[in-house]
């Protein structure tokens, strides 16, 4: 094709000669600008984060240029992953987390092998009703959700109210209606040849979820935990309402309730427990990352 | 090993009725393949026979034992998919020796079961890799392995080789017969080749609108079938139908197939089909092969014509002619060497001899 | 079931030669045995086997099927459903929860001007930070599209960035950056002699900020799903329009905007039913400030249902997300089978 574009074009009409590779380095170019700037609005914040938790309280003070380090100092992060309030906020987020995942695993992947496969009464509208589940927020539960701890625990006793480990089953009702929804679509996606195959091979259900199912579905099953996970890291509303003393509370709410007190705002150390916060989430993406977007689009496609 | 058998079996899915009432007696050691086209209840059928649809009446037999309700797991029977349906996360010897460690066999026996099967199918060197790793004609193999080493009373293969090129079925085919010489099975397949069919059985089951239209060796289905359906879908080029009807011209009997073209029937014919009324509409059933080319002497029942080509298909070792007789399309077979050109004239014999005289309206061959 | 397997290990008496000489005891005397047993019940029931038999397969597979998702059936029972009728009958009581006051507590809301302001809010910060991020994320998914291969990732990866970091932690970043006295941004700002902009103080800035700080958390959400999108548009689509004479507007208008409608309009659904019940960036930000003008309803639930202790009121708030997420719903859904019926 570009051979014909030289001869008919000559020597006089030279402007044509290769137009398509030269718009293409063009758009490239501006891509590349762009994305540059897009890069900086999105990277500012952490960025900022990392350059204020390395500053002593001093010199955040002294509003010397905000982003640059002069001093740079460990002395915040020191501070932080000494002071004993901090590493309960991480405990307790890091055992919420975990076992929110198993929960919503326990749950999401039987609830999800018996709605791709095993067609009963109800089986189709108990899979959308998990889909419109998904869609109801945090927001508009955490009022009756409140008032119904209280209520049990003012008629049983239990204490539910300012109790980290009540998170544990709050957290499933926005980690399990996504994770159920995204590995209905990854079985659904196995063909029924190989659930038959084991059938015949004498496999019972159970073992075919195990053996088959599970193992041929990982990729999916690594990106609904991930979900899993991010999501019980970063809930913020739910232990804001349900819990108050500081050692219940989990690192966000720790974080904001606990390091913003008073007037005077310590920023260094702020920011410090911020990225540290940040951190969990942003290794397992690092290392992760396809299968964070596999496990982001996949919800939104098989809607 | 066993027989199986099906009894007036039926399988409705709602109103529609897939499987009308089948009954087939399959012995010990036999290869059965059930064809038809797309729809017509074959796939069903092996679905039934394996567990894996419930049947909505009748029974099914393996060994003499009803298993109606009996699950496939506990049938004894092994299946191939048509698209392998391997354990993408297993290797090879893993993918076959699944169900045997599932049964919680000893290691010694698996480990002996799968690397005689793989010595068998000539895939020693594969079983450590995974189906990815596989190409389709090995992938096939795998499937088969994974069937061969449970020792099963049955197979069951649901068009094995579809997915496979053209080269490749001819060879997995091949492969196939081999196998089952060597492990004698009983062994039900299911495909839409005619061509498939005719090679592997030793009975082909031949199957259209959820009934059985005619069961037979390949060659009683080549050269007596039953009916127009069969007639029509055993053999390549498909066999004419041509529109007649007899006339008794002198004592004689002759088939009338337009205007100018009627040719007196050979004396075997003739007795045959001397009872018919003779204003019952008919259709003359001639296969490709018997329309040939004319010379200049002939055997008794083989009749002269002229006619005028439409298209001709050279094939190398023959040519496929085609010519219409009063609007019907026919195709007959010449040697390349006869001179047969596009809509040129061209004289060609019909061999009587190999005729068959079909009702037009009930398909029955008369 | 079975007998032991070790049995069958070694060739014993009464094995029948096999295939490829394997030996293979006589199963059909063990299974035979099984299947004799199963027959008991098969053939006493043998022709009126058919409906109950059958029923009793189904009854098996379908109950199993009910365990395995009776924790979820549970869970969304318990935990979702529940509280969210609860969360009805909350909004009828009085505020000691004592009294049923009907329809009160609406009336109430509506002869407030907070209330109308909330609404108002809401669905300002919705509506223009969902077409922001939409916007933002259909430019720079394009970008990231012409980006050649392996580079191509690592941008994709370093723009996903605000997505992953907990809200409530880079929205503190945020907080940081608007600082009334310490803003880095003020301070950037006087270097070319504007400023000092009172971010979280003043109502235009302080609406402009949390729409800002959803914005920038959101757009790269919207940035993957049409990157993805974009990828599922098969090249030969783009050839052909080449061939066809079209300019990289008309490209996008016939060929990239059609195929992607779909992706896009669940995207926005999506985010404008999360964007309207956000909680965590106004929370932090401005905690509703200056003067209720942030207030979102999530934020105002809190504060009056939580803080102010009316629990009623503050379901009764929530309480008025349902209508509004449901219409945005049903109009994008409608939209989406609209446009898939003209194509």
């Amino acid at each position: 094709m570009s051979t014909l574009t030289i001869d008919k074009a000559g020597p006089t009409r030279k402007v044509k000669y290769g137009s398509m590779s030269r718009d293409r380095a063009w758009a490239l170019r501006w891509s590349y600008f762009f994305l540059v700037l897009f890069a900086i609005f999105f990277l500012t914040p952490p960025l900022y984060m990392l350059i204020t938790s390395l500053k002593s309280s001093a010199e955040i003070s002294a509003a010397t240029n905000p982003w640059w380090v002069f001093h740079p100092t460990l002395s915040n992060y020191v501070e932080l992953l000494t002071s004993n309030q901090f590493l309960r906020f991480f405990w307790n987020s890091s055992i919420v987390a975990i076992v929110v995942v198993v929960i919503t695993m326990l749950i999401s992947i039987p609830a999800a092998f018996a709605l791709a496969r095993m067609k009963f009464w109800g089986s189709a509208t108990l899979a959308t009703g998990v889909f419109l589940t998904y869609l109801i927020p945090d927001s508009l539960l955490f009022i009756p959700l409140f008032k119904m701890l209280a209520v049990i625990q003012d008629v049983t006793g239990i204490t539910l109210l300012n109790r980290w480990y009540v998170l544990l089953f709050i957290y499933p009702t926005l980690t399990v209606p996504f994770c159920t929804w995204i590995m209905i679509g990854y079985f659904a996606s196995i063909p029924k040849e190989l659930d038959e195959a084991a059938l015949i091979d004498g496999a019972s259900w159970l073992q075919t979820l195990t053996r088959i199912f599970i193992p041929v579905a990982l990729p999916g099953l690594i990106a609904a935990t991930i979900f899993a996970f991010t999501v019980s890291w970063a809930q913020f509303l739910y232990p804001l309402v349900f819990t108050t003393s500081v050692d219940q509370l989990v690192l966000p709410v720790g974080i904001t309730t606990t390091l913003i007190k008073g007037d005077v705002f310590n920023w260094g150390q702020i920011m410090t427990g911020a990225l540290l916060g940040a951190a969990p989430p942003l290794i397992i993406y690092a290392f992760l990352m396809d299968y964070y977007i596999a496990g982001l689009t996949a919800g939104a496609t098989k809607g | 090993m066993a027989d199986v058998s099906l009894r007036k079996v039926v399988k409705r899915y709602d109103d529609v009725e897939a499987v009308r009432g089948i009954d087939l007696d399959i012995s010990d050691h036999e290869f059965i393949v059930l064809v038809g086209p797309s729809g017509c209840g074959k796939s069903t059928t092996l679905r039934m026979i394996a567990g894996l649809e419930d049947i909505s009446d009748g029974d099914i037999m393996i060994g003499g034992d009803i298993v109606n309700d009996v699950p496939p797991k506990d049938r004894d029977i092994a299946m191939v998919f048509q698209n392998y349906a391997l354990y993408p996360h297993m290797t090879v010897a893993e993918n076959m020796s699944f169900g045997l460690r599932l049964k919680h066999y000893p290691k010694a026996e698996i480990k002996a079961r799968v690397t005689e099967a793989a010595r068998l199918l000539d895939i020693t060197d594969l079983v450590d890799r995974k189906p990815k790793q596989l190409s389709g004609g090995q992938r096939q193999r795998v499937a088969m392995g994974r069937a061969i080493v449970r020792n099963p009373k049955v197979f069951l293969f649901d068009e094995p080789l579809s997915n496979l090129d053209a080269k490749l079925r001819v060879q997995m085919r091949i492969e196939i017969k081999k196998v089952h010489q060597k492990v004698r099975t009983t062994t039900v397949y299911v495909t839409h080749d005619q061509v498939e069919a005719m090679t592997l059985a030793d009975r082909v089951v031949v199957m259209n609108r959820g009934r059985i239209e005619q069961i037979g060796t390949p060659n009683e289905l080549y050269h007596k079938p039953a009916t127009r359906f069969v007639a029509g879908f055993i053999g390549s080029p498909a066999m004419n139908f041509i529109p007649c009807r007899l006339e008794d011209v002198g004592g004689s009997l002759q088939i009338r197939l337009t205007d100018r073209i009627a040719f007196a029937l050979p004396a075997a014919r003739a007795a045959r089909y001397n009872a018919l009324p003779r204003t019952d509409k008919l259709l003359l059933g001639l296969r490709p092969e018997h329309l040939t080319e004319s010379h200049a002497h002939h055997g008794p029942g083989i009749e002269s014509f002229d006619t005028v080509l439409d298209v001709t298909e050279p094939m190398g070792m023959e040519t496929l002619v085609y010519f219409g007789l009063d609007g019907t399309p026919v195709c007959g077979r010449v040697d390349p060497n006869a001179g047969a050109t596009d809509g040129a004239p061209m004289r060609l014999a019909m061999d009587l001899n190999n005729m068959h005289l079909l009702n037009e309206e009930t398909g029955v061959v008369l | 079931m079975r007998e032991p397997p070790g049995a069958r290990a070694a060739p014993i008496a009464g094995s029948r030669p096999n295939w490829a000489g394997f030996a293979i005891p006589l199963q059909e005397s063990d299974t035979m045995a099984d299947v004799v047993v199963e027959q008991g019940h098969t053939v006493s029931a043998a022709r009126a086997r058919k409906p109950t038999s059958l029923r009793n397969i189904l009854g098996r597979k379908s109950t199993v099927a009910f365990m395995l998702t009776l924790p979820l059936i549970l869970l969304v029972g318990l935990l979702v459903l529940y509280p969210a009728l609860y969360s009805v009958h909350l909004a009828t009581l009085n505020k000691s929860m004592q009294k049923f006051v009907a329809l009160g507590n609406f009336q109430f809301l509506f002869k407030r001007d907070t209330f109308w302001m909330v609404v108002k809010q809401s669905c300002i910060f919705a509506l223009t930070a969902v077409f922001f991020k939409a916007l933002i994320g259909f430019i720079v998914a394009h970008f990231v599209h012409n980006i050649p291969g392996k580079k191509q990732r690592k941008w994709r990866g370093m723009l996903l960035v605000p997505w992953v970091i907990p809200p409530a932690m880079s929205t503190l970043a945020w907080l940081w950056l608007f600082d009334p006295s310490y803003s880095a941004f003020n301070y950037t700002l006087s270097l070319f002699g504007i400023g000092p902009v009172n971010w979280l103080g003043d109502t235009f800035w302080a609406r402009f900020s949390v729409i800002l700080v959803n914005v920038w958390y959101g757009a790269p959400f919207f940035l993957i799903m049409y990157l993805a999108a974009l990828k599922s548009v098969p090249d030969q689509l783009y050839e052909a329009a080449a061939i066809d004479g079209a300019n990289w507007w008309q490209k996008i208008w016939y060929v990239t905007l059609p195929m992607m409608r779909n992706i896009i309009a669940i995207t926005a659904l999506f985010s404008l039913i999360v964007t309207f019940a956000n909680f965590d960036i106004v929370r932090i930000l401005t905690s509703g400030g200056p003067l209720d003008k942030t207030h979102l309803f999530a934020t105002w639930a809190f504060k009056v249902g939580i803080e102010g202790s009316d629990i009623p009121l503050g379901a009764s708030v929530s309480l008025f997300m349902v209508p509004i997420l449901a219409i945005a719903a049903i109009f994008i859904l409608r939209d989406v089978s609209k446009r898939g019926n003209e194509a």
